[in-house]
C-alpha cells in the first residue's frame, strides 16, 4: 500500500486542514491507484464529480471505465455491481442521497449481503456503497434519513460510519479492502468538518469493527457514532460546568459491534446514554441498550437512556432542528441518569 | 450571457433546439411479427444435422429429468419443483449456444438449463431439496445462482459481462426470465444498463404464458415481448420457443452479435409451460385442458423427433438410444437423490462473513452447545434402546 500508516511526526509536519469530503475522495483515490480492481460507479460520479464532490478527479485520473456516470437506476447500478464483483472487481457504489438508495433495497438484501451465504462461500462480494446520510444540512424531504436500522437488520452487511476526517478515509480504505459488502455510511452534515491532515501521509488505515474512546470520563458514558460524535463531544465540555466527566464512546461501526469497548466503558462509569440521529422507535440505541444491559446490569447505576430523533418521518428543513437530538437533549438524558441513581 | 442582459422579449425565449432525430432507426432493431422458426420450414435445410441430434438428445434426457424431478417432490425428496417440461427447447439451447468461458445467469425455473451446461443433477437441485441455498461454487461452472426474486439476476448478467469487456475478456453472459419477470423494475434498469454500456448479454425471455396464473395480456400491453428491446436501442427477436433449432439459431446470432462488440440482444421466444406452476400449484384454476391440448401437436420434443424422422437422421434405434440414456440418468438421480444429504449446522455460521464476528462466534457456541446436549440425549435413547431390546 501506498499510504502506510503515518508517524504523528510526519503527519503534523505537513498537516494543513482538510475535510471529511477531501479525505472520503483521498480515500477513493489511493484504493484505485493500488488496486486496478477497484471501479467507481454512481450517478455523476464522472465528470461532475458526485454532487459532494467526493469523487471528484478520480474519472480524469482513471478514465470513465473506472469511475462511470451510470444511467439513474440505483437497482440497476447496485445490481451490476454485483455482476462487476461475480467477476473479481471490486465496485464501489455512490448512492446519491439516503432515501434513494431505497430502490436499491432488493439488490442490497437479496444479493449483495447473501451472496457470500447462498454459495457457501464459493463467492464473496467484495462491494462498497457508500451512502450519504443524515440531516443538519437543510435538505429538502428524501435528503436527511438516517437507514442505518435497515442495513444493521441485514446479516452479510458489515455497516460502518466515520465521525472524524481520519476515520474517513482509514474507515472507506478498509471497507473497499474488505471482501465482504460494506454499507458505508457518509454524515452529510460532517462532509465540511475539517481537521488538520497531511494529504502526502494519510491516516491510517482503520480495521473495521472497533469502536474508540473518544474522551475519557467517570460520570456516565455516551454512546454515539456518526453525526452525532460532536454534539455529545460538545456535550461533554458543557457537562464539566455541572460537574459531570463524561466519557464519549464513537462506535465507527455498527455491524460488527464493539461489545468490548462498550462494555468496558461502562463498566468504568456505571451509566449509559445512547446518541443518535435516527429514531428511536426500533432503532439502533434500542439495540445498543440491550446489549449494554445484558453486559453489565450489574454495573448498571441508572437505566440505559437513549437520545433519538423522534419516531416521525424526516421533518422539513425548516423544522429539523426540533428534531435532531442537540446538546441540550443530551444533557438532558443526562441529567436524567443523575435521577434515576439518587432514588 | 444571463438573462438580464438579453434586450427584449426574445431573451425569454430559449434558442430552438437543433432538429432531433432519433440516435437509431428502430426498424432493424424491431422484431418480426412471427416468430422465427427453422422445423418444418425451407431454413432447415441450413441446419447442420449433428446439432440437430444433439438438441434432440438433450431434449429428451431434459424432458425425463423434469419428470423425474417432479416425482421426487412426491416421495417428498425435493421441497418444490418448476417443471420446465414444454420448454425444454429454450432450456437446452440456452446452455448450448455458451462457451465455456461464458456466463449463464438463470432463473428459479432454469434448473435444466444449468445440468445442459454441464452441471451435475444433483447439485443443481439442492436449493430445491432445501439442503443449500446454491449446491456448487458459480465460478467453476460459470452459473449464477438459481434466482428466486424475479428478475433481479438480469443486472448481475450486465455487470458481470461489463467487468469481463473491461477486462478484455471476450466472454458474453446470457441471462433468462420469465415473461412475468419482465414487468419488474429490474428487467428495465438491467435492459436499459446494457444497451447504454454495449454489455455483451443475451436476455432470453421464456414466454410460457402465464406468471403463475396471471396470463400475458394481463402483463402487458406489448406487442410482443421483443418489441420492449427498442425502447432501449438493442434488437428484439421473437423465436418459437419449441423449435430447438430456431432457439439455437437466434441465441447463436445474439451471442456472436456480443461477443463482436455489437452490444445486448432481447430474444422473446414463444413456449408453453405443459405443467402447472409448480408440483404444488393447481393450474386447472386459471386454463382449461383444451388450451394445455392445444399445445400437444407443437411439443419441442416431438417436432424436433417428426423433423429428425422425417429426413431420416433418427430411426428407432437413434430413439431408443436417448431414451436409454435419459432413462439413465433419471435411474442415477433418483439413487443419488434418495439418499439424505450430510449437513453441519454450524456451516449456518461459516460463510455469512469472512471472518466470524464475536457476535456470530457467541452464537456458535451457543448452537454448539445444543447440538452437544442434542447428541448426548441421542446416545442416552441409544443406550436405553438397546437395553430394551436386551
Ligand atoms: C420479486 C418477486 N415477486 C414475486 C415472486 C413470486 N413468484 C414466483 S414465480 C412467479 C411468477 C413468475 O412468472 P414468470 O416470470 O412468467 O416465470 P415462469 O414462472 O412462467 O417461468 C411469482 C409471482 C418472486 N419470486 N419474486
Amino acid at each position: 500500500m501506498t499510504t502506510a500508516a503515518a508517524t504523528a511526526g510526519e503527519r503534523t509536519a505537513k498537516a494543513k486542514p482538510a475535510t471529511m469530503a477531501q479525505a472520503l475522495g483521498r480515500a477513493l483515490r489511493d484504493s484505485m491507484a493500488d488496486d486496478p480492481s477497484v471501479h467507481v460507479l454512481g450517478e455523476d460520479v464522472g465528470t461532475l464529480g458526485g454532487v459532494f464532490r467526493i469523487t471528484d478527479g478520480l474519472a480524469k485520473e482513471f478514465g470513465d471505465e473506472r469511475c462511470t456516470d451510470t444511467p439513474l437506476a440505483e437497482a440497476g447500478i447496485l445490481g451490476a455491481a454485483v455482476g462487476m464483483a461475480m467477476y473479481g472487481l471490486r465496485p464501489v457504489v455512490e448512492m446519491q442521497f439516503d432515501a434513494f438508495a431505497y430502490p436499491a433495497f432488493e439488490q442490497l438484501i437479496s444479493h449483495v449481503a447473501k451472496m457470500r451465504n447462498r454459495t457457501g462461500g464459493a463467492m464473496p462480494l467484495p462491494i462498497t456503497v457508500r451512502v450519504p446520510y443524515g440531516g443538519g444540512i437543510g435538505g429538502v424531504e428524501h435528503h436527511s434519513d438516517s437507514s442505518e436500522a435497515y442495513y444493521m437488520a441485514t446479516p452479510g452487511l458489515h455497516v460502518v460510519t466515520p465521525a472524524t476526517v481520519d476515520d474517513a478515509y482509514g474507515l472507506l480504505r478498509a471497507s473497499i479492502a474488505s471482501d465482504d459488502p460494506v454499507v458505508f455510511l457518509e454524515p452529510k452534515r460532517l462532509y465540511w468538518s475539517k481537521a488538520d491532515w497531511s494529504p502526502q501521509a494519510p491516516a491510517a488505515v482503520e480495521p473495521i469493527g472497533r469502536a474508540v474512546v473518544r474522551r475519557q470520563g467517570r460520570s456516565a458514558t455516551l454512546i454515539t457514532y456518526g453525526p452525532s460524535l460532536p454534539v455529545c463531544m460538545e456535550a461533554a465540555e458543557a457537562a464539566v460546568e455541572e460537574g459531570w466527566d463524561l466519557e464519549v464512546v464513537d462506535l465507527r461501526s455498527l455491524v460488527p459491534f464493539d461489545d468490548e469497548t462498550v462494555a468496558a466503558s461502562v463498566r468504568r462509569t456505571g451509566r449509559a446514554v445512547v446518541v443518535h440521529e435516527s429514531t428511536g422507535f426500533g432503532g439502533p440505541g434500542g439495540e445498543i441498550a440491550a446489549r449494554i444491559t445484558e453486559r453489565c446490569f450489574h454495573h448498571l447505576e441508572a437505566p440505559v437512556l437513549r437520545v433519538a430523533g423522534f419516531d416521525i418521518p424526516y421533518p422539513p428543513p425548516m423544522q429539523e432542528r426540533h428534531h435532531l437530538p442537540g446538546v441540550d437533549r443530551v444533557l438532558d438524558a443526562v441529567a436524567r441518569l443523575q435521577w434515576e441513581a439518587e432514588h | 450571457m444571463t438573462v438580464q442582459e438579453l434586450p427584449g422579449a426574445a431573451a425569454y425565449r430559449p434558442t430552438p433546439p437543433p432538429a432531433w432525430k432519433p440516435l437509431t432507426d428502430p426498424a432493424p432493431l424491431l422484431p418480426d411479427p412471427e416468430p422465427y422458426r427453422v422445423l418444418g420450414t425451407d431454413a432447415v435445410a441450413d441446419a447442420d444435422p449433428e446439432l440437430l441430434l444433439r438438441l434432440y438428445a438433450e431434449l429428451v434426457r431434459g424432458r425425463r429429468y423434469n419428470a423425474q424431478a417432479t416425482a421426487l417432490t412426491k416421495q417428498g425428496r425435493l421441497a418444490v419443483y418448476p417443471s420446465s417440461t414444454g420448454q425444454e427447447a429454450c432450456e437446452v439451447a440456452a446452455a448450448l449456444v455458451l462457451e465455456e468461458r461464458d456466463w449463464l445467469f438463470p432463473s428459479y425455473r432454469d434448473t435444466l438449463a444449468a445440468v445442459a451446461r454441464g452441471l451435475d443433477p444433483v447439485e443443481a437441485l439442492t436449493l430445491l431439496r432445501g439442503d443449500r441455498h446454491t449446491g456448487y461454487d458459480p465460478r467453476e461452472h460459470r452459473i449464477a445462482p438459481l434466482c428466486t426474486p424475479l428478475a433481479t439476476q438480469l443486472p448481475h448478467a450486465v455487470g458481470l459481462a461489463h467487468a469481463a469487456r473491461l477486462k478484455g475478456d471476450d466472454v458474453v453472459a446470457l441471462a433468462m426470465v420469465g415473461d412475468g419477470g419482465t414487468s419488474e423494475g429490474d428487467f428495465h434498469e438491467a435492459l436499459n444498463f446494457a444497451a447504454v454500456w454495449r454489455a455483451p448479454v443475451v436476455f432470453l425471455v421464456q414466454n410460457n404464458g402465464f406468471a403463475i396464473s396471471v396470463p400475458l395480456a394481463k402483463q402487458t400491453a406489448a406487442p410482443s415481448l421483443a418489441h420492449k428491446a427498442v425502447g432501449y436501442g438493442m434488437p428484439g427477436r421473437l423465436v418459437d420457443g419449441n423449435d430447438a433449432a430456431a432457439v439455437h439459431q437466434v441465441l447463436s446470432e445474439a451471442v456472436a452479435r456480443a461477443r463482436s462488440g455489437g452490444g445486448p440482444t432481447l430474444v422473446e421466444a414463444v413456449t408453453y409451460r405443459m405443467d402447472a406452476h409448480t408440483n404444488a400449484d393447481d393450474a386447472t384454476r386459471y386454463r382449461g385442458d383444451s388450451e394445455v391440448e392445444a399445445w400437444r401437436d407443437h411439443d419441442p420434443v416431438r417436432i424436433l423427433e417428426r423433423e429428425l424422422t422425417g429426413r431420416g437422421l433418427l430411426g428407432d434405434e437413434g430413439i431408443e438410444e436417448a431414451r436409454v440414456a435419459a432413462e439413465q440418468m433419471a435411474a442415477g438421480l433418483r439413487d443419488r437423490m434418495n439418499a439424505d444429504p450430510v449437513l453441519d449446522p454450524m456451516d449456518l455460521f461459516a460463510h455469512v462473513y469472512a471472518e466470524q464476528t464475536t457476535q456470530l462466534r457467541e452464537q456458535a457456541a451457543r448452537l454448539r452447545v445444543e447440538l452437544d446436549a442434542e447428541n448426548d440425549q441421542h446416545d442416552q435413547h441409544g443406550t436405553d434402546d438397546r437395553g430394551a431390546g436386551r
